[in-house]
């Protein structure tokens, strides 16, 4: 198998470029989902049942179809009736923030639900109201236990970017499609697009196990 | 000091408390004894209401905190609770278990909470520790820290729920001793336990509850010698 390097020197730009907005895409699109998910694991605490359903409703909506569909529907559908005509990065950051936002939440709830409640107890024995016992005993212990799962919705997330392509959004693996149909070739493009992704999320995961340590208590 | 008027208390169709009257002086330690399952943990837990009860009043101090226009964040501030299973803050150092509730629900100035913490820390004999987490302490150190945690409050009563219960029997002669103490400076005390050692020393009236009543109550001296009641008899014949 030889490998055409010349192809790969005039590509190479254009992956600087693509690999720039798939890493935008995903930092948007994992604060976005972090924020509306603790919002709706939090609404799905709730014990009014009346309220939480809404909450089940939106998780069990997200996490039960293809996150393609979610993309085209966005794509085609939500963002033309907002903003009156299609935006392919608008698009892919909405489609994937209420996405992982479904996921965030079951790990926030579980997060929190996985603190034993004699720790709210003591919190309130105390005197704490419930909005103090939950920021400064329940939550900082949840998010810690948090940090494993939230690193692999993170490294899904990256790699689920590369679904923005279908939506002709110029990030990473939108490149190595083009590439891919310019010259025929099948190893250049894609074998580079996948070790990029691959240097992404073992950055990520790098940088979560150091957060990890940091905040370990022994 | 404790006015607890009819209580009763229900989980479902279980009635855990029927009909409780009690009344505690203060300075005045009550110690509360039974079988497990005859309600005396639910009693404490709700007078301070980490359980809703289900009927009845409570009154501390003269307020009703079963009335729902009273603030319970505030009340609590005044009832300490020391719990079986300590319920250190584990992401915490034990001067920041200690420090916490202060600075955040009473406002105090951080050289002012330390400083509490610290004479806090001497009184149980733990000052060594104050920058240790709760995991690398002893269960009786942790107790200890438990009970300076909720001192640091500043509170007129101290609840104990079985305080010593989770305990290597070894290590339940510190967390007594502080107890004792805080019993000899005139605190209001009330204390679910076991050690009937501590009941017969310390308590200035013990109550024997069994199946969600208070079957007899009498100063420790009466109950243990002369019980009345023969279910207070045949459990004092198994514990003691």
């Amino acid at each position: 198998m030889d490998i055409r390097w010349d192809i790969l020197a005039e590509y190479a730009p254009f992956f600087a470029k693509g690999t720039l907005l798939t890493i935008g895409l995903s930092i948007a699109s994992i604060i976005i989902g972090c924020l509306l998910g603790l919002f709706i694991g939090l609404g799905k605490l709730t014990k009014n049942k009346w309220i939480a359903f809404p909450f089940n409703c939106y998780i069990t909506f997200f996490r039960g179809t293809p996150l393609l569909v979610q993309i085209l529907l966005v794509h085609f559908g939500l963002v033309p009736l907002f903003v009156g005509e299609t935006n392919g990065i608008i698009a892919a950051i909405t489609a994937l923030s209420l996405n992982s936002a479904a996921y965030v939440a079951e790990i926030f709830r579980g997060g929190i639900q996985s603190i034993d409640k004699g720790q709210m107890e003591a919190a309130r024995s105390l005197g704490m109201n419930h909005v103090q016992a939950m920021r400064f005993v329940i939550l900082p212990q949840a998010f810690k236990r948090m940090i494993p799962p939230l690193g692999n919705e993170f490294i899904v997330l990256i790699k689920d970017s590369s679904l923005a392509a279908i939506i002709a959004v110029k990030e990473l693996m939108y490149w190595g499609q083009a590439m891919q149909g310019q010259y025929y070739r099948a190893w250049e493009p894609y074998i580079t697009a996948a070790l990029i992704y691959l240097v992404l999320t073992f950055s990520l995961s790098l940088l979560l196990s150091r957060l990890e340590r940091r905040l370990a208590t022994e | 000091m404790i006015t607890v008027k009819n209580l009763k208390k229900s989980f479902g169709s279980n009635e855990v408390l029927k009909d409780i009257n009690v009344t505690v002086k203060p300075k005045e330690v009550v110690v509360v004894i039974g079988p497990s399952g005859s309600g005396k943990s639910t009693f404490l837990r709700c007078i301070n209401l980490l359980e809703t009860i289900t009927d009845g009043h409570i009154l501390i101090e003269g307020i009703d905190i079963t009335d729902k226009k009273t603030d319970i964040n505030k009340i609590r501030t005044d009832v300490g609770m020391v719990f079986q299973q300590f319920n250190l803050f584990p992401h915490k150092t034990v001067i920041q278990n200690i420090m916490l509730a202060p600075m955040k629900v009473k406002n105090v100035p951080n050289e002012k909470a330390r400083a509490k913490a610290i004479e806090l820390l001497r009184k149980v004999g733990l000052e060594d520790k104050a920058e240790a987490y709760p995991d690398s302490l002893s269960g009786g150190q942790k107790q200890r820290v438990a009970i300076a945690r909720a001192l640091a409050m500043e509170p007129k009563i101290m609840l104990f729920d079985e305080p010593t219960s989770a305990l290597d029997p070894e290590m339940v002669g510190e967390v007594l001793e502080v107890m004792k103490d805080l019993a000899k400076e005139g605190m209001t005390m009330v204390v679910v336990t076991h050690e009937m050692g501590f009941a017969k020393e310390v308590g200035d009236r013990v109550i024997f509850m069994d199946g969600g009543l208070i079957v007899e109550e009498n100063i420790p001296d009466e109950l243990f010698d002369h019980p009345q009641e023969e279910r207070t008899k045949a459990f004092l014949s198994k514990v003691l």
